[in-house]
């Protein structure tokens, strides 16, 4: 029996317009098999939740280049956690400084992924880690 | 620019060369690529020879500095006369930080100031507004109200600085502060200087701080440079923006392009409102990008000058010649900066300048090298703009005009992107204009296109990048990046709270119902802006007044 598909959404939280690499991935990830939902920009927590409840996500990434991850990513965690979608990984990338990666981690979130990642390692951690 | 005689001379000399001394070394050798592509994946040939320029006609296609079609210059004497501005975008956390960067930057040297306002701002929410919760002061100032405003130009005389904003769909407001904070400090509106970016269309194509659809969007755009051609005379109504196209992936060609498709939608839209192309049209600016490839960046330059002038002259038939210039701010291209080795992004930065100096701008801004980690520190911020200083007065690419022009290679690469912006702009009016191509997604999907190739020759190690796929190396987490403090939201709520307690909000209801009239009637709305921002209604507010009567933009996605 082949392996369901990975069902992705990819969000852009808050007010950003930066969304180069969110669309770039959204492609990607659908070339590498996994079913796609792109959510365009300005969403907030509550808005990528319902999508994710929606779409039965099985992983969540989030976009954030102005600076705001440490307030919105630990937030979608939570916001998963409290409509029980305890199982659904959540990555992230962006400009985000190294500093942070440990404090998000500890929030909840799989992996971070910084300016310059290769995406085909992107890929692998998410089917190494997505839920079965 | 040779004779019949003489070019076919030059073809033979060539065919023996090939034959001969090249071949030998091919055959022993080889190159170290089949093809060889620019950044943008044009096709570089070995060599150029006058063969390739044969075509160029030089009084038509090149000409002199300051003359149709400007291939040359904007200008006749250009950095002999004074170098370019040098206006370095800056903007964060509150006021009254960023008054004092702006303060320190132009104690150094900095000849132009260029606010950068935080997300809310560019949304149009003010900083208490739920969408607003954690990018207060985040990529630039927190401005709310004319107070903020005041705060921002603390000591800064109207008169004396020209300042760019990068505003887009409500660039009515902030353009309508300004105008009342010169009036505060007593400089008449005839004696002010600067832009507000105001494009909202590349705002829908690939930045995403839209607001508005693009109909009543394109409204207020108009409006505001019908406002200013009679009352502000010496304000660029716009900065029509490829920077952001070439940001989100676009190539060079297709920067150029696609930013002239805009300039072509909002002449016509000027023109559709019944005003004289020349006397509006001198007053549009541009805005592009510097990659680290100079010759073709320059190539871009020349060809942009030359594609505008005749579009204006022909499509628009301007007469005034300064119709017809395609006078541009330039920033270096942020995309292009690693977080890998930052150090490198100097020589990246200082690439791009002298690409930007020798392609003939009229003000740029150079990136800091920590900004794929951060937002800039101080340091980072002299080193950008000593970098200019040093291209400016160190490098000679100023003593002359278009030093560039003449060489075999830059001439065919200018031809070569002419023409790919001419195959753009013909397909995008066979669409039925700009608005129906951005509409159908035409033009975001060229772009993700082109990005999307850019990435995989990254990966496929096809195209090398300094630290990124060739000469990696095991690094120390950066320090001292710049923070921004996370209290600032509940800060300038505040401030919000005590304003709205202690305007008087007789008039600044009266204000508001003033705006909403004018704004659903032809009249155009900038005066009953500029009535709002002094009553003291908020960015917000005013945004909320249009959000009510125009609606709000949902865009399709295109993947």
């Amino acid at each position: 029996m082949t392996k369901p598909k990975i069902k992705m959404i990819v969000a852009k939280p808050g007010l950003d317009g930066h969304d180069r690499g969110a669309k770039l991935l959204s492609r990607i990830f659908a070339e590498a098999g996994m079913e796609v939902v792109y959510t365009g920009l300005r969403q907030t927590p509550d808005m990528i939740v319902e999508t994710a409840l929606q779409e039965d996500a099985d992983v969540v990434g989030l976009s954030s280049l102005s600076g705001v991850h440490n307030y919105f990513f630990p937030l979608v965690v939570q916001k998963l956690r409290e409509n029980e979608l305890d199982d659904v990984l959540v990555v992230g990338g962006g400009i985000i400084p190294e500093e942070d990666i440990p404090g998000l981690k500890e929030a909840g979130i799989g992996e971070i992924f910084g300016p310059g990642t290769d995406t085909a390692s992107i890929v692998e951690y998410i089917q190494a880690n997505a839920r079965d | 620019m040779f004779d019949k005689d003489k070019l076919e001379e030059i073809k033979k000399g060539r065919e023996q060369w090939e034959k001969g001394p090249l071949d030998k070394v091919l055959g022993r050798f080889g190159e170290r690529k089949d093809v060889f592509t620019s950044i943008s994946g044009t096709p570089i040939e070995r060599l150029y020879t006058p063969d390739d320029t044969a075509a160029i006609n030089y009084d038509s296609d090149l000409g002199y500095p300051g003359e149709y079609p400007y291939t040359r210059g904007v200008q006749p004497t250009m950095y002999r006369g004074r170098y370019w501005t040098m206006r370095q975008y800056a903007g964060f956390g509150s006021a009254q930080e960023t008054n004092a960067r702006y303060r320190y930057l132009l104690d150094k040297g900095t000849t132009g100031l260029s606010v950068a306002f935080h997300l809310p701002t560019q949304a149009g929410y003010d900083s208490d507004h739920p969408l607003s919760m954690g990018e207060v002061g985040k990529v630039g100032v927190a401005i709310d109200s004319i107070e903020d405003m005041r705060q921002l130009f603390d000591q800064i005389p109207l008169d004396k600085v020209t300042t760019s904003m990068t505003i887009n769909a409500p660039a009515p407001v902030l353009l309508a502060m300004y105008l009342a904070l010169a009036e505060e400090q007593g400089v008449a509106w005839d004696k002010v200087g600067g832009t507000v970016q105001n494009d909202v269309l590349k705002e829908i194509i690939c930045r995403g701080q839209y607001i508005y659809p693009p109909k009543p969007t394109m409204r207020l755009t108009v409006d505001l440079i019908e406002f200013c051609q009679k009352h502000v005379p010496r304000w660029n109504t716009i900065s029509i923006s490829g920077y952001h196209i070439r940001e989100s992936g676009s190539t060079a060609a297709q920067e150029m392009a696609f930013t002239i498709a805009d300039g072509i939608a909002y002449t016509q839209a000027c023109v559709e409102r019944g005003m004289d192309v020349d006397k509006f049209a001198g007053r549009l600016s541009f805005f592009f990008n510097a990659f680290t490839n100079v010759i073709e960046e320059v190539a871009k330059f020349r060809a942009g000058r030359r594609y505008w002038a005749k579009v204006m002259k022909e499509r628009f038939s301007a007469k005034n010649p300064r119709s017809m210039m395609l006078r541009y701010h330039v920033q270096t291209g942020g995309v292009t900066l690693t977080a890998q080795q930052p150090l490198n992004n100097i020589v990246r930065v200082a690439l791009q300048t002298y690409a930007a100096a020798l392609g003939g701008c009229q003000s740029l801004h150079t990136n800091s090298y920590d900004e794929a980690l951060c937002l800039p520190t101080q340091e980072a911020v002299t080193v950008a703009l000593r970098t200019q200083q040093v291209v400016a007065e160190e490098s000679g690419a100023t003593d002359t005009i278009d030093p560039l022009a003449g060489s075999y290679y830059v001439e065919a690469l200018t031809d070569k992107i002419e023409a790919e912006i001419d195959e753009y702009i013909q397909k995008i009016d066979a669409i039925g204009g700009t608005l129906s191509a951005i509409e159908e997604g035409y033009i975001q999907k060229e772009i993700q296109n082109s990005a999307y190739r850019f990435q995989k020759e990254i990966e496929s190690e096809e195209r090398v990048y300094v630290g990124i796929n060739k000469y990696k190396m095991e690094e120390e987490p950066p320090k001292n990046l710049l923070k921004i403090d996370m209290t600032l939201g509940e800060k300038e709520a505040a401030k919000l709270a005590k304003l709205r307690q202690e305007r008087d909000n007789d008039a600044w209801q009266k204000a508001l119902d003033n705006l909403r009239k004018v704004s659903k009637s032809d009249e155009n709305v900038m005066p009953a802006v500029v009535e709002a921002v002094k009553a003291k209604a908020t960015v917000g507010e005013i945004c909320d007044v249009w959000r009510d009567v125009y609606g709000e933009y949902r865009p399709k996605e295109f993947i």
